[in-house]
This record gives structure tokens, sequence and C-alpha cells, in this order.
């Protein structure tokens, strides 16, 4: 494929995304404050689905731990809130990334010498070490309680919270998370086009034929795991002011259940598929929730559909149905 | 003058002697033919001298440098390539990025995380030359999982020489394909390799590919080395005639 | 009290109940080689069932036949394995293994949810049970006599387990499976039939880790997701996929907890977890590892 070539096939999709995002703009303007923040919890969760599937969907690695990076992201904002007075959002979005890459960057080295299910306990126990730790050292972290985060500052202080809180999140806030979500998408997709991102397919395809080509799959996938848990620990730095409390439940291992189900449900397969799992998820348990306290029971039948019956995920299968239009007869 | 030599190379499987104390030289500029009947132990030696397996004993040496310890990607970097008896592929990439990140990745620019692949204008060149010249590039966009096994073996061996290697294992490329497929399969894989002076032993059971495509033919039998001459001699060797010839069973 | 006996009999009460749940897991994955993430959830069914049946009975029956009720929640998951199986698991068999991971973590959500919605977010008790038996004193130790029968059940269960695993035909065929599904198919193996019986025999070790359990316990929504985070230790430890790797890990998780609930509570469940991520570190496979 030319350089040519591979820009034109990427158009649709480029003009896509930027349609949606017009429409993400807009949210605030057409929608509730309520439903604005429902969006606004969709962006932040579909960061950490994008983080998450670097290691899924592009290295083939199934974590069942993320909720170690997404609470390390949440924690750090708290505990600097709550130790040294810290109120600018930028300083706790950098400090986000950096606790939960910490992280990842230490634990990745004990998971990524192990693949499959392995790989999937490990990620798990080592999570809970996390959580055990945020429910027991209450003195630290508040035990079941939590810890609050008032509404930071954004850019600098440029911005001071507004008088009305919920006004606040879901306008400045919500532009404010924008900006990241879009940023995070674009850093996401440059590295899953990048020779990197491909040395990662290589490796989920075939470990030992890449092991052969001269990629060293344990280094990779390293890498992979840290920028994985980076992206993750973002998305829960993003999280704490809008929840303006961070509890375990947040480390405790059913929330990486909840991260693999928005990625699942959008299909691991794509690039879009997380975000669009994310967004999907968020809507069915907001709503789920509102009409039912059995909302996980429909939320593990959708799941449950979804895995028997559509295992591209949402993004994956409609992809494919729009591949199928477009082309009557394929070639393959 | 010799390229690789092992000495005493040996590896067992629990009582079975796969490869047992061997002596195998390869020299600069030839195309040699590794036979044997099947389990002889003639993929564990490949496995042994790329690095997939650690030997129990003996050495390997590439240009006189001892690379017995070396990791595989050393050894890649060193310019030994292999391709796979069985086609091992990036099923769910384009036959293209099946190349192109081999090339990425001989040329370290694996490391980058923040530029498109897609753009790299010489890497991209690169990759469809060595398709066209394996004859795939109008295969170029199609998933390697969606090719034929003919074309697969193809893909499989391209991948291989993306390395650039000084010296090529190729583990039965024509097995699995129909008998017709063969000989294009090995023009192909021939004329590739002679143009670009790469050493090359190929894993071959069909005699005539062998007769036809070698300079030299090194003959195995339970893991050790029964013969080792020039296609006119092993046709002549009642030894090898008796033990392999006669009983090779048409893949 | 605390008296060192006191302290080895309440591990040993600790690892009877892990190894019941922890040894279907293992079984199931040995087998099948799937993690069953619903695992837990099954042995709060059982529990569940248990309670609920004994709470029926309770008015009409002796108090020793009660322990015979009990074991209508070790059949009730067993039924509930022999019908998922089939129905949920084997049209995922061709896919890439996660598909099936994934499975039983979808049921994992239904079952908690099912298990609300029938008996609701109060806690079942069925202490008649552990009060019909009372305390026996000796060596100097008072010890509640329904936790020493619990220890015996897990003491009978691992005998019992191993016997049917290493000493009957259908054990042979599990083992065979177990090791090359292919090979068994080919030997004349009903590969399918196999699964469905580890997979039911699976559940039914759950399920009697449940209903156990639950005249101490009771009955608690979110039980079934703690027992499944300490079975994953102890199959970790012991190895996935090994009988005796499941006895010896819950043995190790049990006197772990016994001593870290007097000596480091705090940190007592980051402990487990840091022993299983540096036995996997160590020794990847587990302590009793199988190819
Ligand atoms: N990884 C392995 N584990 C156990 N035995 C092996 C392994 N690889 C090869 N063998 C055995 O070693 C012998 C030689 O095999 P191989 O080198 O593949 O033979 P060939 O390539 O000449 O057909 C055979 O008997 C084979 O079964
Ligand atoms: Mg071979």
């Amino acid at each position: 494929m030319s350089p040519a070539a591979a820009r034109r096939s990427a158009a649709p999709q480029l003009a896509a995304a930027a349609l949606v995002l017009i429409g993400l703009v807009a949210v605030p303007w057409l929608f509730s404050t309520f439903q604005t923040i429902t969006v606004c919890y969709g962006l932040v969760f579909a960061i950490a689905a994008l983080g998450y599937n670097l290691l899924l969907g592009y290295t083939g690695l199934l974590s069942f731990g993320h909720s170690a990076y997404f609470g390390m992201g949440a924690y750090t904002v708290a505990l600097l809130v709550k130790y040294m007075e810290w109120t600018s959002m930028e300083a706790f979005v950098v400090a986000g990334v950096l606790g939960a890459g910490a992280v990842a960057a230490l634990f990745g080295i004990v998971c990524v010498r192990y693949t499959r299910i392995f790989f999937g306990i490990l990620t798990l126990a080592l999570s809970q070490v996390l959580w055990s730790l945020a429910l027991k050292l209450f003195w630290v972290t508040g035990g079941t309680d939590g810890l609050r985060v008032p509404t930071p500052k954004l850019f600098f202080s440029l911005l001071t919270p507004a008088e009305d809180k919920l006004e606040f999140l879901a306008y400045r806030y919500y532009y404010y998370v924008l900006i990241l979500f879009v940023a995070a998408t674009a850093v996401m997709w440059l590295i899953v086009h990048s020779p990197f991102g491909k040395a990662l397919q290589a490796i989920r395809d075939n470990e030992t034929r890449a092991e052969f080509v001269g990629v060293q799959v344990r280094r990779y996938r390293w890498v992979a795991f840290v920028v994985s848990g980076a992206f993750t620990g973002l998305a829960g730095a993003l999280w704490v002011p809008l929840n303006g409390l961070t509890t375990p439940d947040i480390v405790y291992w059913p929330f990486s259940g909840r991260i693999v189900f928005f990625v699942v449900l959008g299909g691991f397969r794509t690039f879009w598929g997380p975000i669009v799992g994310a967004m999907a998820y968020n809507y069915l348990e907001t709503y789920a929730v509102g009409y039912t306290v059995y909302w996980q029971l429909v939320l593990g039948i959708v799941f449950v559909l979804i895995v028997l019956t559509l295992p591209q995920g949402l993004a994956g299968t409609a992809e494919g149905l729009l591949r199928r239009m477009r082309r009557p007869a394929p070639a393959t | 003058m010799t390229l690789l030599a092992t000495r005493g190379l040996s590896k067992t499987f629990g009582a079975l002697r796969a490869v047992d104390n061997v002596d195998f030289t390869v020299r600069p500029g030839e195309f040699l033919a590794l036979i044997g009947s099947n389990g002889a132990g003639k993929t564990t030696l490949v496995n042994l001298i790329s690095g997939l397996f650690r030997p129990d004993a003996g050495r390997i040496e590439f240009e006189g440098r001892d690379v017995t310890q070396q990791s595989v990607n050393e050894r890649i970097r060193t310019g030994i390539a292999r391709s796979f008896q069985l086609v091992n592929l990036f099923d769910q990439m384009s036959v293209f990025d099946n190349v192109a990140l081999t090339v990425f990745a001989r040329e370290r620019k694996t490391r980058s995380l923040f530029a498109l692949a897609d753009r790299d204008a010489a890497v991209a060149d690169e990759a469809a030359a060595i398709l066209a010249q394996f004859g795939l590039a109008t295969r170029a966009r199609m998933v390697a999982g969606g090719l034929s096994q003919g074309e697969r073996k193809l893909l499989d061996v391209a991948v291989a020489y993306a390395l650039r290697p000084r010296l090529l294992f190729l583990d039965e490329p024509t097995s699995g394909v129909s008998t017709r497929e063969k000989a294009p399969i090995m023009d192909v894989v021939t004329s590739v390799v002679r143009s670009q002076g790469i050493t090359a032993v190929v894993i071959e059971h069909d005699m005539d590919v062998v007769f036809t495509y070698s300079d030299r033919i090194v003959a195995m039998h339970q893991g050790a080395i029964l013969a080792d001459g020039t296609p006119d001699e092993i046709r002549r060797n009642d030894q090898v005639t008796s033990t392999l010839i006669g009983t090779v069973a048409p893949a | 009290m605390d008296t060192l006996l006191t302290q080895i009999l309440n591990s040993l009460f600790y690892a009877s109940t892990l190894f019941l749940i922890a040894s279907g897991l293992s079984l199931v994955y040995g087998v099948m080689r799937i993690v069953n993430m619903a695992h837990g959830n099954l042995y709060a069914f059982g529990a569940y069932v248990a309670a609920w049946a004994v709470g029926l009975a309770a008015s009409t029956l002796h108090w020793s036949l009660l322990f015979i009720v009990l074991l209508v929640g070790a059949l009730a998951a067993a039924a509930v394995g022999a019908l998922l199986e089939p129905t949920l698991l084997r049209p995922l068999y061709r896919r890439p293994e996660e598909y099936q991971l994934l499975m039983t973590f979808g049921l994992l959500l239904i079952l908690e949810d099912v298990m609300r919605l029938v008996w609701g977010p109060h806690p079942l008790t069925a202490s008649a049970l552990s009060d019909a038996l009372g305390s026996i004193s000796f060596m100097g130790v008072t010890y509640p006599g329904y936790n020493l029968f619990v220890i015996a059940v897990g003491v009978v269960a691992a005998v019992g387990l191993g016997a049917f695993v290493y000493r009957t035909r259908f054990g042979v065929m599990l083992r065979a499976t177990s090791q090359n599904m292919r090979m068994a198919s080919a030997l004349g193996i009903d590969v399918k039939r196999v699964y469905v019986q580890a997979f039911t025999l699976g559940c039914l070790m759950a399920g009697l880790g449940g209903a156990i359990v639950v005249p101490i316990q009771g009955a608690v929504l979110g039980m079934g997701i703690d027992a499944l985070i300490l079975a994953f230790v102890v199959v970790v430890i012991g190895g996935l996929g090994s009988l005796e790797g499941a006895a010896v890990g819950a043995l190790i998780v049990g006197f772990v907890r016994t001593l870290g609930i007097t000596y480091f509570a705090e940190v007592e469940l980051a402990v487990l977890y840091l022993i299983a991520a540096v036995v996997l570190f160590v020794r990847p496979a587990g302590l009793f590892a199988r190819a």
C-alpha cells in the first residue's frame, strides 16, 4: 500500500470521526446538564477503554486488573488534594498519568512474562493488592468512605470553579474532558498505526514469528502494558473531579470487569470499538440503574448475548456491514 | 571457508536424540539441500541454529564467531534468518504489513510509537519491491490468513528474506502444496536468493527439486549426518539411496 | 482461647472450604482449559439454595436430617452447571479462548443478580445446624462441632475426589481428555459428554462448598466474588488443573489467613495476593504444575 493509498483509506474514517466530534462539541448546548454529565462519564471511560484495548485488541493480552491503573490515577489525585492541597487539574492529570504509569511499569515486569489465562489472573491478583491497601490503610485512603475531591482549577487557574458545581461539570469540565479525550484518541491512533503498533499486532498474531523477525516480544509487551496503564490512569484522574469522591470500589476487580465490558461491547478488533462500547455501556448502565435494581442482570444478559452472537462487538459488526454494503462481492 | 559451522551439536527430547553430535557446515554462497526422512532431525537442527532451542551440547559458529549463547534477536542481527515448515505468519495483518513490519523491525524502527507506519516511504517501497519479487504484489492488501497455501509458503519465505539475511534457512518451502505448484515456488525462491547472493539451506523432501536446485546435499538420518556431497555424489551414494530416497514418502 | 490448636483448627477449617471451591475450579480448567469466573457465584448459589432448603425443612425434620437437606444446595449448583455448559459454553469452543472467559464473566454478573432477585438483599442463614452440634471440648480447647464437621467434609471430599479421578474409569477419561482432547476423541471418548460431566462436577464441588459453610457464614450477596478471588489465589499457588495443588494451595492460604487475621489484619489480603504473584513469578504453572 503506497502512502497515498493509505491516506485515501483513512479518509472516510477521519471524516466520520470529525462528524462525531462536532456532535460531541454540541452536547452541552443540546442536552440537559444531567445528560451532558453522562456523556462526560462516557468520554472518561472511553479513554480507559482505549488504553485497555492496546493490550487486548492489539497485543492479545486479556487483563483483568485495569482497575489498578484507573484507581491509581484517581487516588493519586485524591492524595495530592489531601496531603499537598493541590488544586490545578493540569497537575492532577500529569500526576495521575505518571502514578498509574509507574505502577503499570512495576506490575508489568511480572505480568508480561505470561500470556493467556495466567496473564489474566496475575493482573487480577496484583490489582487486588492495591485494592486491599486502599481498603485497609484507611488512615491514608479513607477506607470505604474514600476521599473527597473538590472541583479543581482548570487551565492553569484561568478558569476557576463556577458557583454551581453541576453547571461547572456540564460545561467547563465537559470541554476539558473532551479536549483530553480527543488528544488521547489521536495519540492512541498514532500509536496503533506506528511501527511499534504493527509490532504489537505481530506479537498478538504470532509470538514466535515476531521474535524471529527481530521483535523483542517481552520488552514490547511491557511498553504496551505501561502505555495502557497510563491511559487508564488518565481516565482515573479525570474521573475523580466528576465523581467528587474516590472509593476502593474503583480498584476492586469488578471495575476491571467493567472496562472489559466496554471493550467487548464495542468490539476489540476495531480502533473505535472501545470508544463506542464505553459510551454505549455508560448509557446502558445509567438507564438500567434508573429502571431496575437488577441492572447487573440486564447488563449480564446483554454481555452474554454480545459474546454469543456479536463477537465483533457493536463497532466491529457495523464496520463489517458497511464493508459488505460497499463491496457486494468480497474479494477474499 | 565456512560461513556456518556446528561442532558436536546435540539436542535430546527425553530419551530421543533428535540431533546427535552433528558437525554441519555451510559455505558462503552455496545453495545447500538438507534431506532426510521425517523425524531425521532436520527441523530441530534449524531450530538450534536459529536460536529457538538451546542445544544440550555443542557449539555454533557463524563466520568463526561463537553464537551458541546468542538470543534469537542477536542471531537475526548477525544475519541468520529462517522460514517455518508449518507456515508461521501474522494472519490477521495484511500481506503487505507482514513484510513491512519485518523491514521496520530490521531497521529498528519498531521502537517509534509516534509515527505513522504507512507514511514511511522507504519501508513501503522496499516491502512492495519484496512482494513483487515473490509474485505477491496483487495480494498486498489481503489479510495473510486469506492466502492460498502456496502463497502462504511464499510469504513465509518473503518475510524471512525481508530481514536481508546472509544465511537463510528454508524449512520445506514447498510442503503441503500440490506438485504442480512446487516448481514455480522453487523458481521464485532460488532466483531471489541467488540474485542477492544469499547463502541458503533448504530442507526438502522432493528429490527432483533437490537435484534440480542445489549445489550440495547433506543427508540426515536419526539425528546424525549420513552423507554430504554434490548432487551427483549423493545420487551415486548407495547408503543414501537405500535409507532415504527409497523411503521418502510423497508429500 | 487462642491456643495453637485452635489456630490450627481454624486454618484447617478455612482450608477445607477453600479446597471445595478451588478443586472444582481447577478440575474444570484441567479438563476444559476454561477458567470459570462464575465459579464463585455457583458456590454462592449452593449456599443460598442450601439455606433456603434448610429453612423450609427446619420445622418438620429432625436436625440430623437437615445435613442431608444441605446437599440440595450442591445438587442445585450441579444442575445449573449441567445446563450452562451445553447451551452457553459449547458454542464458543471453536472461538479464541478469550470468549470463553468473557462468557463466564457474563454469567457471573447474571448469577449475582439472580440470587438477589430470588432471595432478596438480606442474608439467609441456616444456623440451626451449627447450633445443633454445639461445642466440643478436647485437649484443653473448646471448639465448635460444626467446624470440625466442615474439616471432615473437606478431607472426605479431597480423598473422594482423588479416588474418583485416579481410580475410576470416568477419571481415566477425564485425565485423557485433559491431556489431549483430540487424541481422546480419536480413541472413542465422547469428549462432549466428558466436558459436560466435568463442568457439572466442578459446579457440584462449588455448590457443596457453599452448602457446607452456610450454617456458619450465612448466604450473603458478594460472597461468590470474594470466594472466587481466594480460589484463584489457591489454584495459582497450587497450579491450575492439579488436585493436589488445590489441596496444598488451600492449606497454605488457610494458614496464612489465620496468621494474617491475628498478626497483620490490615494487609492480610494483600499478602495473599502477593504470595500468589510471587509463586507465579518463580513457578509460572504453580507449585504442582502439570503440563
Ligand atoms: N519440541 C519437541 N519436543 C519433543 N520432541 C520433538 C520436538 N521437536 C522435535 N521432536 C522430535 O524430534 C525428532 C526430530 O524431529 P524434527 O527435527 O522435526 O525432524 P524432521 O524435521 O527431520 O522431520 C522427531 O522424532 C520429533 O518427534
Ligand atoms: Mg521438519
